[in-house]
């Protein structure tokens, strides 16, 4: 019977073609609209976790200030080369340790010029940030201990300034400085915050501090923690370090803070959870709007058929068997309109996806839960009309012109 | 539906509301082979029991059992207070097994608010409607339902046949409501259309019907569920003349052919006359109640 009820309810959608699309699109929408956001926020998400994972899941970032964000930073005392060292030296489970300081700088070759971020630090810079390098050597230890004009350039600066030119041996300038280029970075893309990472300048930390900065500091300390070692406990050990080193009180705060990718991970993520979740939730809204366009056409259908309900009193329908047509063909209404919104949805996913660069992750999850939404909305917008069918009166629906 | 027959396990149980064995009671249907095989027949007042009372027709030959229509003093008041109107005002009414009646009567006579009592649609506000030893009125509005959807069929003035759905379908119908199967609906839909002469014409919609056609599947879909009464609220009304002697010719013959009751109500005397007895209503009475000397 129920089966029956179905088939019937569909026979009467394909009576008004037309009416019905106009009454689910409402649905259409909002479904599609749930999913495609949900995908393509999935899939920028899982992008931002594969290239924090290419960065290397056991690195730790020491900066000074409290926590505010990645690169921000209030009341911060720098840190000196001496706290690098320390670190070194007293945290066992460390396997590199990169000092990290920068300044955007305007590098010039010849009559071409590119502004660019200029880093200092040491060789252990490439292991910690998970870089190679494609042509030429790392730093020498002399060349570190010294502050020598010596860089290491990255792919779009050699776009940018040597165009198909060998770059190896040549001198840029970055400011009065001008350093021999003695090795090229591998290719890497942009990161997850859309900086490309191949726009880099890595010299000495000395040779950026003695001859840009002119200063000691060093913005942040980059910390690879040895596999198979707790990134926790070695927090937790640079935290003590610091503290001491930094001379705080026990009631004091932290002036620095140390963060894991896990904690950047989620905080990326995070952001990218919560404008997906945001757009959804727009989205979802038409949902609502849907269904109300679903009683709304469910209502007109009720008074137009009145006599209809009338003869299906009359010949014996029961009350619930009236109320069931009605809720079974706003259900299959909305249902239908919930699979065209999810067919649209994947294709439009996939559209976007190859639009905006980020990989179509297919979320089996939400084409499930948006479709169960979808013929809920059905059931809850379609109940009233139905129980208005079934409340008839058969003698006064006969009479119905 | 899928619990539809809970219903008749209730209060009901008494009233023989089960699925009659589909077609085999046509054949049967006799002085005695009741498809309501179980009814209680005790207790019950055959014709005996009122004489004396309104005019009454003699009972069809051989039906000695309970009448299958029986209204004692049945009173239908509408609206409250001072501003009631009374459509009917004490109709006391018997109607056999086998009957034809043709119930007349000028607009505003009562015969619309009998019918609707007749067809369960409406309970009457005093008096008794007894359905074949089952009190109407006790009945609630799901078990009324029931008792329409297997002992009664209805033909209305308009067709009331469901738009752009084929004569087939529409044929159909009520059997969807007794549960049953695609094959059985199918044969018995059929079989239906071929009692009133459609045969050939399962595939059209109402659209393509003419007036008369559309009433014949009318008339198919109310017999193809073997009622034990067929209820028709001015079934030529629509129709011209030639046409409505169609249609009186096919129910004259479902009724002397398949033994189905028949009450008709009716305006045109020419119609009336088709049928075995004649009822006439006036202000809410029953003015005179006549068999037919003719036609039959």
């Amino acid at each position: 019977m129920l089966w029956n009820t179905i088939l019937l309810s569909l026979r009467e959608i394909k009576r008004n073609v037309m009416r019905s699309f106009l009454t689910i699109l409402g649905i259409v929408i909002g479904v599609g609209a749930v999913i495609t956001m949900v995908t393509i926020g999935g899939g920028a998400t899982q992008q931002v976790r594969q290239q924090i994972a290419s960065m290397g899941s056991n690195m730790l970032m020491i900066s000074p200030g409290k926590r505010l964000g990645p690169g921000q930073s209030a009341g911060n005392v720098p840190f000196k080369e001496a706290d690098v060292e320390a670190i070194v030296r007293e945290v066992s489970s460390i396997a590199a340790v990169a000092p990290v300081s920068s300044q955007s700088i305007q590098a010039v070759l010849g009559n071409q010029n590119w502004t660019t971020q200029v880093t200092g630090s040491n060789n252990q810079y490439f292991y910690v940030t998970n870089r190679t390098i494609a042509t030429g050597r790392q730093f020498s230890e002399s060349e570190l201990r010294a502050g020598a004009a010596v860089c290491i350039i990255g792919e779009t600066i050699r776009k940018k300034l040597f165009g198909a030119q060998d770059v190896l041996g040549e001198k840029i300038r970055l400011q009065k400085l001008s350093c021999e280029v003695i090795g090229l970075l591998g290719e890497k893309g942009q990161n997850t915050m859309g900086m490309d990472q191949d726009d880099i300048v890595v010299v000495p930390l000395r040779t950026l501090q003695r001859r840009v900065t002119g200063n000691q500091e060093i913005g942040m300390i980059q910390v690879s923690v040895q596999q198979g070692a707790s990134t926790d406990k070695a927090k937790q050990d640079i935290t003590k370090l610091m503290r001491e080193r930094r001379h705080l009180a026990p009631s004091d705060d932290d002036n620095f803070h140390v963060m894991d990718m896990k904690e950047i991970s989620t905080m990326l993520t995070g952001t990218t959870q919560l404008l997906t979740a945001l757009l959804s939730a727009v989205a979802a809204v038409s949902l609502l709007v849907g269904g109300i366009g679903i009683m709304n056409i469910m209502l007109v259908s009720v008074t137009e058929r009145t006599r209809e309900i009338g003869v299906r009193l009359a010949i014996g329908a029961l009350e619930r068997e009236v109320l069931m047509q009605f809720l079974v063909e706003a259900v299959v209404l909305s249902s239908l309109g919930g699979l065209i919104g999810i067919i649209l949805a994947l294709a439009a996913s996939v559209w976007l996806a190859g639009f905006l660069r980020v990989p179509f992750v297919f979320n089996g999850p939400i084409v499930f839960i948006a479709f169960l939404f979808s013929a809920l909305v059905g059931v809850i917008f379609g109940y009233f009309p139905a129980l208005k069918a079934a409340r008839l009166d058969p003698i006064e629906a006969l009479r119905h012109e | 539906m899928m619990a539809g027959d809970r219903d008749q396990n209730d209060r009901a149980t008494q009233v023989p509301l089960s699925e009659d064995s589909p077609h085999s009671g046509r054949e049967e249907k006799g002085a005695t082979g009741y498809p309501l095989a179980g009814v209680p027949l005790s207790g019950s007042s055959p014709h005996g029991g009122r004489e004396g009372e309104a005019p009454r027709a003699l009972p069809v030959e051989g039906a000695t059992q309970v009448p299958l229509i029986a209204f004692k003093g049945v009173t239908k008041i509408y609206g409250m207070g001072n501003a009631t109107v009374a459509a009917l005002r004490g109709i006391d009414l018997c109607i056999d097994e086998g009957e034809f009646v043709a119930i007349m009567g000028p607009s505003g006579s009562g015969k619309s608010t009998c019918m609707n009592i007749l067809g369960c649609l409406d309970t009457p506000t005093a008096g008794t409607y007894m359905f074949r030893d089952v009190d109407v009125g006790m009945l609630t509005r799901n078990q009324r339902a029931l008792l329409r959807r297997h002992y009664q069929g209805f033909i209305f003035q308009g067709y009331n046949l469901l738009s752009r759905t084929s004569a087939l379908e529409n044929v159909e119908l009520p059997l969807l409501y007794r549960g049953a199967g695609a094959h059985e609906r199918r044969e018995r839909a059929m079989e239906a259309l071929e009692t009133v002469g459609l045969k050939g014409w399962e595939s059209h919609t109402p659209g393509e019907l003419s007036g008369g056609q559309q009433q014949r599947v009318a008339i198919a879909r109310a017999i193809v569920t073997n009622p034990a009464v067929l209820l028709a609220d001015e079934p030529t009304g629509n129709l011209d003349t030639a046409r409505s002697r169609e249609i009186m010719d096919v129910l004259t013959g479902l009724n002397r052919d398949e033994g189905i009751t028949i009450v008709m109500i009716t305006h045109e005397q020419d119609m009336a006359v088709y049928a075995k007895r004649q009822v006439h209503f006036r202000d809410g009475k029953v003015e005179s109640d006549e068999l037919n000397g003719g036609k039959v």
